[in-house]
């Protein structure tokens, strides 16, 4: 019954039934951002988002907006001044002490607040824990609709929010729509848009904003922060080459090879998501839809078979490379190159021809 | 303690298979689960009944046959299950779905007294959205605490819950009061396999069943497709690229066919050699 986004006829009928937006909310014009500031550090799905968001804008020839909230202080302007170098051009600047940790209350409040003050027609947010976290709250105190986890956002002919995501189980993405709500909200995963182009000429207009907010009415506290161990912390996102292994190294033993490879390349490691169910890796070192998206210039991929939670992970690599023995294997639909063979036999050897090709007496001869 | 699990019972996407020519879901026979993410909070729950006395009940919004997975809770230790379904549901985003949810959840409260806790899973398996937890918790007034890796201490006296939660970059912890819904992260918790009475007990138990009509939702138009701001325009086949991969023909041995594919890749990404070469020196 929740299946509602399998491809089946009816609802494509029903959704072409458009009703006209209501009058309440033809007032609501702009794209916003939410930046997520947390620690004094703004997550970089952030600039992604602004990038995306700059490009709806200017599609529907509205302002983009940042949403910074924080407590008073350098971190938060200065993410105020980076949201315009990355494309707002304007932000809204909530700052009060409250704000200084991420917490579900103060942030949902101060957030509602300033949607059903300045009335947006699209909220973006991260798909992160902080994001995800904010976004269903928001939503439902609004009762508009929100799309999870997008791969791409688009404005339509009629100036409607296109948002695509990944379906469940098959080689598909489903298109979805709010149309008769506003502001139409979205999350987007890190790492799933390229970061758009720093330009530190740009500036814009900071609206402060004054949330209804009192800590004596806030019932959650935070008692303590534990920050990551430094070695606990993959950086697999944005590693610059990454190597993968999938169910086709057959055994956990044979995935050592992609380590192997990944340790000669100074790249990191990850794999499909059967990986992590048969316990090979672990969950952040998983790469797809439900893991991490990733964005390097070069990406190998062993033995998997390119299934569509783990291709729209995967996109955004500048090289992909796949190793796999089934030339009909979807991996090759999207990348760019591709060798059929075993990677169980290749992997070591690629390991081998890089070690020789990448050490320092070559770099020296190729300086030189 | 009075607590409630929320379930969803969904396809086993292991036996999930995907029609090779009309690239649609092959749904039949694919076997039924209990979304694995929701076990991690109902072992949570059953930990906490163990120590505190109280109950643990288990609601799901499904068809008919969710039943199955409802009844799988009680094998595994639920004092109680409720099945909620309708046709009035069928095709409900996240925000219909949490408005038939925590109606149903009021209902469930004035049968059998308020609840201390709620737990839902950190997301499903399917829709995936991790957006079921917040609406509910938002619609019912309760405190939200997601990515919970640990449940620290909880007080039934003086009402407070202390919990870990993943945030980015590191751990959190929240103190925060009852009522509250807690979404267990997955693999923090070692799930039971239930004893053999609790499962000859669900064998033979009731699964309470309940329309629309009897959790006293009284606004259907809140409910299913009707109720849902979303609207799923399209479904489609990602584009195919044209420029399918360049193949690079495997050479004599494996050692030939690695010198052929790092030419190839240099070759079509000549500033990836120099990058490379300093990232392997640990530039
Ligand atoms: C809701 C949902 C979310 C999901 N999220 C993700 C996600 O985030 N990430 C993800 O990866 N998956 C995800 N999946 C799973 C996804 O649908 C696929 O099942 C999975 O990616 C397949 O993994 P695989 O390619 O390793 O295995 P398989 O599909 O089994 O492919 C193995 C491949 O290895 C090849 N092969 C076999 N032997 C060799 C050899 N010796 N040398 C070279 N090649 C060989 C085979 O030809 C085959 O192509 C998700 C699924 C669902 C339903
Ligand atoms: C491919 C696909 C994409 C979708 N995309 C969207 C979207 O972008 N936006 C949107 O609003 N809807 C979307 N839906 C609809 C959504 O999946 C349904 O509304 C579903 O009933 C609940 O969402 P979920 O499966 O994502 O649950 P999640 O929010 O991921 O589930 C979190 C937890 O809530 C509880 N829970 C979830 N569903 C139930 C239930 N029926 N009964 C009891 N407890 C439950 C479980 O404890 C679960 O672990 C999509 C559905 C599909 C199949």
């Amino acid at each position: 019954m929740s299946d509602k986004p399998a491809p089946a006829a009816p609802q494509q009928s029903r959704a072409s039934a458009k009703k006209e937006l209501p009058e309440h909310f033809r007032g609501y014009k702009h794209v916003w951002v939410f930046v997520e500031l947390e620690r004094g550090e703004v997550h970089p799905v952030s600039w992604e988002l602004l990038g995306a968001g700059r490009k709806l804008a200017d599609q529907l020839n509205v302002d983009l907006a940042a949403v910074v909230l924080g407590s008073p202080g350098d971190a938060t302007r200065k993410a105020v001044n980076e949201s315009f170098f990355y494309g707002a051009d304007l932000a809204y600047l909530v700052e009060d002490s409250i704000l200084g940790d991420y917490r579900n209350e103060p942030y949902s409040k101060a957030v509602t607040q300033l949607v059903n003050t300045h009335k947006p027609e699209i909220l973006l947010l991260g798909a992160t824990t902080l994001g995800r976290d904010l976004a269903g709250s928001v939503a439902t105190t609004l009762l508009t609709g929100l799309t999870a986890d997008c791969t791409e956002l688009a404005v339509d002919a009629d100036g409607s929010l296109a948002a695509t995501r990944p379906t469940f189980g098959g080689s598909l993405l489903c298109t979805i729509y709010t149309l008769n709500y506003r502001p139409q909200m979205a999350t987007v995963r890190p790492r799933q848009l390229p970061t758009p182009v720093r330009d530190e000429t740009r500036t814009g207009r900071v609206i402060e904003f004054k949330a209804d907010l009192d800590e004596d009415t806030i019932i959650t506290k935070l008692l303590k922060f534990i920050p990551d161990r430094e070695s606990a912390k993959s950086n697999l996102a944005f590693a610059d080459v990454v190597v993968a292994g999938g169910l086709g190294l057959q055994s956990a033993e044979n995935y050592q090879l992609v380590r192997n490879l990944a340790t000669v390349l100074g790249a990191e490691f990850g794999g499909s998501r059967p990986l992590v169910q048969k316990g090979w890796i672990s969950s952040d070192r998983q790469i797809g839809q439900t893991g991490k998206s990733i964005r390097p210039k070069l990406y190998i991929a062993a033995g998997i078979s390119g299934a569509i939670q783990h291709r729209v992970g995967v996109e955004g690599a500048d090289c992909i490379v796949a190793i796999n023995t089934d030339k009909n294997a979807p991996i090759f639909d999207f990348a760019h190159i591709g060798i059929v063979t075993d990677a169980i036999r290749l992997l070591p050897a690629l390991t081998e021809a890089f070690r020789k090709r990448l050490s320092p007496e070559n770099a020296d001869r190729l300086a030189g | 303690m009075k607590i409630l699990v929320c379930i969803k019972q969904v396809p086993d996407s292991a036996q999930i298979r995907v029609h090779p020519v009309t690239n649609t879901i092959m749904r039949q026979g694919v076997p039924t689960i209990i979304n694995p993410y929701d076990l991690f909070s109902l072992e949570e729950a059953l930990k906490l009944r163990d120590k505190f006395g109280g109950e643990v009940t288990t609601l799901t919004m499904g068809p008919p046959m969710a039943a199955d997975a409802l009844r799988k809770t009680m094998a595994i230790g639920a004092d109680r299950a409720i099945l909620l379904t309708d046709r009035f549901f069928a095709g409900a985003d996240t925000l219909a779905t949490t408005y038939a949810l925590a109606q149903a959840i009021n209902k469930i409260q004035k049968t059998w007294g308020a609840l201390d806790l709620v737990f839902t899973g950190k997301q499903t398996i399917d829709g995936d959205t991790a957006q079921v937890g917040p609406g509910v918790a938002k619609r019912l007034g309760l405190l939200q605490l997601t990515y919970v890796s640990k449940i620290v201490e909880a007080d039934e006296e003086k009402r407070e819950v202390v919990i870990e939660r993943r945030a980015e970059g590191g751990t959190q912890v929240l103190k925060t009061k009852m009522p509250c819904l807690i979404a267990m992260l997955e693999g923090t918790n070692e799930v039971r396999r239930g004893s053999i009475s609790d499962s000859l007990r669900a064998a033979r138990a009731d699964i309470i069943t309940w329309s629309a009509k009897d959790a006293e939702i009284e606004d259907l138009t809140k409910c299913g497709l009707k109720g849902s701001p979303t609207i799923v325009k399209k479904v489609f086949a990602p584009p195919v690229r044209t420029d399918r991969a360049a193949f690079v023909e495997p050479g004599k041995n494996a050692g030939d066919s690695a010198d052929v594919l790092i030419e190839a890749i240099f070759k079509r990404h000549p500033a990836l050699e120099d990058d490379m070469t300093k990232l392997a020196s640990g530039f």
